[in-house]
C-alpha cells in the first residue's frame, strides 16, 4: 500500500472526485438506462415496461443527479485549471450534455405531473427517452477526450497550459492560427471517443436492466424482459469495452498504459470477470448477486481508465498536483465534504430504505 | 452580436429563468409544510389536499430548477473559465456547502413526494421541513458566494495571482449579510404573494371554496410579513452598497456628481452623455440621508471614476426604480392584508375585502419581477467587473467564437420551457376543487 502513502492532498481531493464520479454513473447512469428502455419498450408488455421504469426512478433521480453538481463543484475548487480547460476545449459537448440534462429532467417530471391527454404524456415520453439516450453518449465522448489526450494536446497548441505550466490570471490567451474545428470539435470527435460514448450508453443501460430485474419482482414476466435485455446489453457492453480497449491501447500515450504496466490493467482484468459473474448470475437468476457484480463491473471499468491516466488529470501534461488549488483550500473541502457526508449518507441511506426494500 | 456580450447575456438569460425556480424552491415548501402542519393538527382534509397539490408544484418547480442550476454550474467553466481559474478555490466553500443542502433537498423532496404512504406522519412533516430548510441554506449559500464578487476578501492578491487563500473568510465577506438576508426575504415575499395572488384570483372569480380561503391564508401568513421587512433589509443593503460600492450606488441613484445634502432621485432617465439626470422628481438630501444618515454627508457621483469603469447607468438606474416600486406596493398590500387579518379576528377576513383581493391579484407577479430587477441592479450594477475591482468581466470570458449561437439556443430551450412549465402550473391551478368536498 505504499501507493496510498505517496499520494499527495491533491491526489486525495482528486480520488475523491472519482468517488463521486463513480456515484454518478452507478445511480443517476442507471436512471439514463431506464430511459433508454422506455425508449427501446417492446412487446406484449411495452406499457408496463415503461411504468416500471418511471416507477423506479421517480422518487431518486433527483438525488442522483447531485452527485454531478458535486464532481463538478469540486473540479471547480480544488482544480480550477483542469475546470478551466474542459469549459474551454469541450465547450460543445458540454453544452450538448446540459441540454440533453435539462430535457430528461424536466420531461420526467412534466410526464409524471401531467393532466394532459394520453398523447401529450406520450410526448413528454419520448422526450425523456431521447435524451436519455444522447445524454451518456456525449458525456462518454467527454471523458474520452481527456483520456485519449486530445483535450491536453489541443490546450497545448494554443498555449494554454502546455506541460503543466498555466498562464496567470490576467493573460488572456488568444488562440494561435487554428481553425475552431481543430480546438473545439476535433479533440471530441474521433473513433475512440464514440467507443467511449457508446460504452457509457451500453453500460447505462445495463445497470439499469439489472437493477429493474429486482424491482420487478414479483411480476415474473415483466422480471423475465429485464432479464434478457441486462444479459443482451452485457454481451454489447463488452464487445464495445474490447472495441474501445483496442483502439486506446493501439493509440499510444497514456491510453497504452490501459494495457501496459501499473493498476489499470489489473483492474480492467477484474472488471471482466465480474462481466461474467454479472451475465452468469443473470442467467441463473440470481439478481441480487447480478447488482453486485454488475456495480462492481462499471466501477472497475472507471478506476482503470483513471489509474491508465493517474497522475494526470488532463494527460498527457497537467498533473493533478499542478492544477490543484492551494493546500489549505484542498484541506478545508476535504473537511467539509467529511463533515457533510455525516448529513448525506444517512439521509440517502433513508431515501433507499424508504423507496427500495420489499415491503 | 460580439461574444462577450452573448456570453454576458447567455448568463443572464440562465440566472434570470433559474432564479424565479429556486425562489419558488425556496417558498413553496414553507407553505406546503405549513399546510400539512395544519392538516395534523386540525384533521382538515382540506390542508392536506393543499399540501399535495402544492407539493406537485413544488415538483415540477424543483426539477426545472435542478436542471437550470446544473447548467448554471457548469456555465461558470463554458463561459467564464478565466474567473474560474482565478476565483473558483476562493469562493469554494459556500459552493461546496451549497452542493450537500442541495443533495439533503433533492432527498427528502423525493422522500416527501413520493412517501405520503411509505412513512408515518412525524416522519413526513419532518420531511417537508428539511427540504424548505435546506432549500433557504442552498440559496443563502449561493448568494454568499455572489456577494464575494461585490466585496471580494480571503485573499491576497499578488502579481495577478491569489495567494494565501482563506475559504472561509471569503465566505463571511462583507456583502454577504445583506445580500442573503434581502434575497431570502425576496423568496418568501415573492412565493408568498404570487401564491396569495393566485388563489385571490379564483375567490375573486367566485370561487370560494374552502381550499382557495386557506391557501389564502397561508401564502398570506408567509409572504406579507417578509414583504413588510424587506425594505428595512433594503435600507441595510443600500448603506452597504453606499459605503463599498460608490460606483453601484452612484449608478442605482443616478447620481453624477459628488456632492454634499445630495437629493434623492425618483423615476427619470438619466443621460450618460451630459452627465444629468432629466424627468426625476428630486427629494432634496434625501439620497444623503438614506444612505448615510446625515443630510450633509458626501455621497460620490459618477464623474468621479473613469468612464470605462461605468455600468450602463440607465439599466441600473431603472431597474432599481423597478425594484423599489414594487417592493413599495407589495408592503402596501402586505399592510392592508395583515391589518384585515388582525382586526377582523382571523384570517377569513382576507376574503371578504374586494379591495384586498384586489391588490393582491395585482401583486401577484410583483415579487419575481422585483426580484430579476434587483439581480439587474446588482450584477449590472458591478460592471465592468466580474470582481470588484479585481477582474473585469472582459478579461473572464471564454477565449470560444461564435458565442450567439449557444445563446440563441439556451434562450430557444429555456423560452420554450418557460411556456410548457407555465401551462402545467394552469392545468394545475384549473384543477383547484371548486367546491368543499363531502362536507
Amino acid at each position: 500500500m505504499d501507493f496510498l502513502q505517496r499520494l499527495t492532498v491533491g491526489e486525495w481531493t482528486a480520488w475523491v472526485v472519482v468517488v463521486a464520479l463513480n456515484a454518478y454513473v452507478i445511480f443517476a447512469g442507471a436512471d439514463f438506462g431506464g430511459g433508454v428502455w422506455d425508449l427501446l419498450a417492446w412487446g406484449p408488455r411495452k406499457q408496463q415496461q415503461r411504468e416500471l421504469v418511471a416507477h423506479a426512478i421517480g422518487p431518486i433521480w433527483e438525488a442522483n443527479h447531485v452527485w454531478l453538481i458535486v464532481v463538478v463543484v469540486v473540479l471547480f475548487v480544488c482544480f480550477p485549471p483542469a475546470f478551466a480547460a474542459f469549459g474551454t476545449v469541450l465547450h460543445l459537448p458540454l453544452s450538448l450534455m446540459l441540454i440533453g440534462i435539462v430535457l430528461r429532467g424536466s420531461a420526467f417530471v412534466f410526464r409524471a405531473y401531467s393532466y394532459g391527454p394520453r398523447s401529450e404524456q406520450r410526448r413528454w415520453g419520448q422526450v425523456f427517452a431521447i435524451s436519455s439516450l444522447v445524454t451518456p453518449i456525449v458525456l462518454g465522448m467527454c471523458v474520452g477526450a481527456v483520456a485519449s489526450g486530445r483535450v491536453g494536446n489541443a490546450l497545448a497548441d494554443v498555449g494554454h497550459g502546455a506541460a503543466g505550466v498555466l498562464p496567470s490570471l490576467l493573460d488572456a490567451t488568444p488562440p494561435a492560427q487554428m481553425s475552431f474545428a481543430a480546438i473545439y470539435v476535433a479533440p471530441w470527435i474521433s473513433p475512440f471517443t464514440l467507443a467511449v460514448g457508446a460504452l457509457t450508453l451500453a453500460l447505462f443501460s445495463f445497470l439499469a436492466a439489472t437493477y429493474l430485474t429486482i424491482e420487478a419482482t414479483g411480476q415474473h414476466e415483466l422480471q423475465e424482459d429485464f432479464r434478457r435485455k441486462a444479459i443482451g446489453a452485457a454481451v454489447v457492453s463488452m464487445v464495445v469495452a474490447a472495441i474501445a480497449l483496442a483502439l486506446g491501447a493501439s493509440s499510444g500515450g497514456v491510453l497504452a498504459r490501459l494495457v501496459g504496466v501499473g493498476w489499470s490493467f489489473p483492474l480492467l482484468a477484474i472488471s471482466g470477470m465480474f462481466a461474467i459473474a454479472a451475465v452468469v448470475a443473470l442467467m441463473k437468476r440470481r439478481y441480487q448477486l447480478a447488482r453486485v457484480a454488475a456495480g462492481a463491473w462499471v466501477t472497475l471499468v472507471l478506476w482503470g481508465w483513471v489509474m491508465a491516466q493517474f497522475p494526470y488529470i488532463i494527460p498527457p501534461s497537467l498533473t493533478i498536483d499542478a492544477a490543484a488549488a492551494p493546500r489549505r483550500v484542498l484541506v478545508e473541502t476535504l473537511a467539509v465534504l467529511g463533515a457533510g457526508a455525516v448529513v448525506l449518507v444517512p439521509s440517502l441511506w433513508y431515501l433507499i430504505r424508504v423507496f427500495k426494500t420489499r415491503r | 452580436m460580439p461574444d462577450l456580450l452573448a456570453a454576458r447575456s447567455q448568463m443572464a438569460m440562465s440566472l434570470a429563468f433559474h432564479i424565479i425556480f429556486s425562489v419558488i424552491g425556496i417558498g413553496l415548501p414553507l407553505l406546503m409544510v405549513i399546510a400539512e402542519w395544519r392538516w395534523m393538527r386540525t384533521g382538515d382534509a382540506t390542508y392536506l389536499d393543499l399540501a399535495k397539490r402544492w407539493s406537485k408544484g413544488a415538483a415540477i418547480l424543483f426539477a426545472v430548477g435542478a436542471v437550470s442550476g446544473t447548467v448554471l454550474s457548469f456555465e461558470l467553466g463554458l463561459l467564464w473559465p478565466n474567473f474560474m481559474r482565478f476565483a473558483g478555490p476562493i469562493i469554494g466553500m459556500p459552493f461546496s456547502l451549497e452542493g450537500f443542502a442541495f443533495f439533503t433537498e433533492a432527498i427528502f423532496l423525493g422522500i416527501y413526494l413520493y412517501g405520503w404512504d411509505r412513512i408515518s406522519r412525524g416522519a413526513h412533516l419532518f420531511s417537508g421541513i428539511v427540504v424548505a430548510l435546506s432549500g433557504v441554506l442552498s440559496g443563502i449559500f449561493v448568494v454568499m458566494a455572489n456577494a464575494w464578487m461585490n466585496s471580494p476578501t480571503g485573499f491576497d492578491l499578488v502579481g495577478g495571482k491569489a495567494v494565501d487563500v482563506r475559504p472561509f473568510a471569503a465566505m463571511a465577506n462583507a456583502a454577504a449579510f445583506s445580500q442573503t438576508l434581502h434575497m431570502t426575504l425576496a423568496a418568501y415575499a415573492a412565493t408568498g404573494l404570487g401564491v396569495a395572488g393566485v388563489h385571490a384570483i379564483m375567490i375573486l372569480r367566485g370561487n370560494t371554496a374552502k381550499f382557495h380561503r386557506y391557501a389564502l391564508a397561508i401564502a398570506v401568513a408567509v409572504g406579507a410579513p417578509a414583504s413588510l421587512l424587506q425594505p428595512v433589509s433594503g435600507d441595510i443593503s443600500a448603506r452597504y452598497v453606499a459605503q463599498a460600492q460608490p460606483v453601484k450606488l452612484a449608478a442605482m441613484e443616478a447620481h453624477f456628481t459628488t456632492q454634499r445634502g445630495a437629493p434623492l432621485h425618483v423615476g427619470g432617465w438619466p443621460d450618460e452623455e451630459k452627465r444629468e439626470t432629466r424627468w426625476a422628481i428630486r427629494i432634496p438630501y434625501g439620497l444623503s440621508l438614506l444612505a448615510f444618515r446625515d443630510p450633509d454627508a458626501e455621497v460620490r457621483g459618477l464623474s468621479d471614476v473613469p468612464r470605462d469603469e461605468w455600468p450602463p447607468v440607465a439599466i441600473v438606474h431603472v431597474a432599481f426604480q423597478i425594484m423599489v416600486a414594487l417592493g413599495t406596493c407589495m408592503a402596501l398590500v402586505s399592510v392592508l392584508a395583515l391589518w384585515r387579518w388582525w382586526r377582523g379576528h382571523g384570517s377569513d377576513a382576507l376574503t371578504t375585502s374586494r379591495l384586498l383581493l384586489r391588490g393582491l391579484a395585482l401583486a401577484t407577479p410583483m415579487g419575481f419581477i422585483a426580484i430579476e430587477a434587483g439581480w439587474t441592479v446588482t450584477e449590472v450594477g458591478r460592471q465592468p467587473w466580474i470582481v470588484y475591482g479585481i477582474l473585469r468581466t472582459a478579461d473572464a470570458v471564454t477565449p470560444m467564437p461564435g458565442l450567439v449561437v449557444p445563446f440563441l439556443v439556451f434562450t430557444l430551450l429555456y423560452v420554450l420551457l418557460g411556456v410548457i412549465v407555465v401551462y402545467m402550473l394552469r392545468q394545475h391551478i384549473v384543477r383547484a376543487p371548486r367546491e368543499d368536498a363531502g362536507q
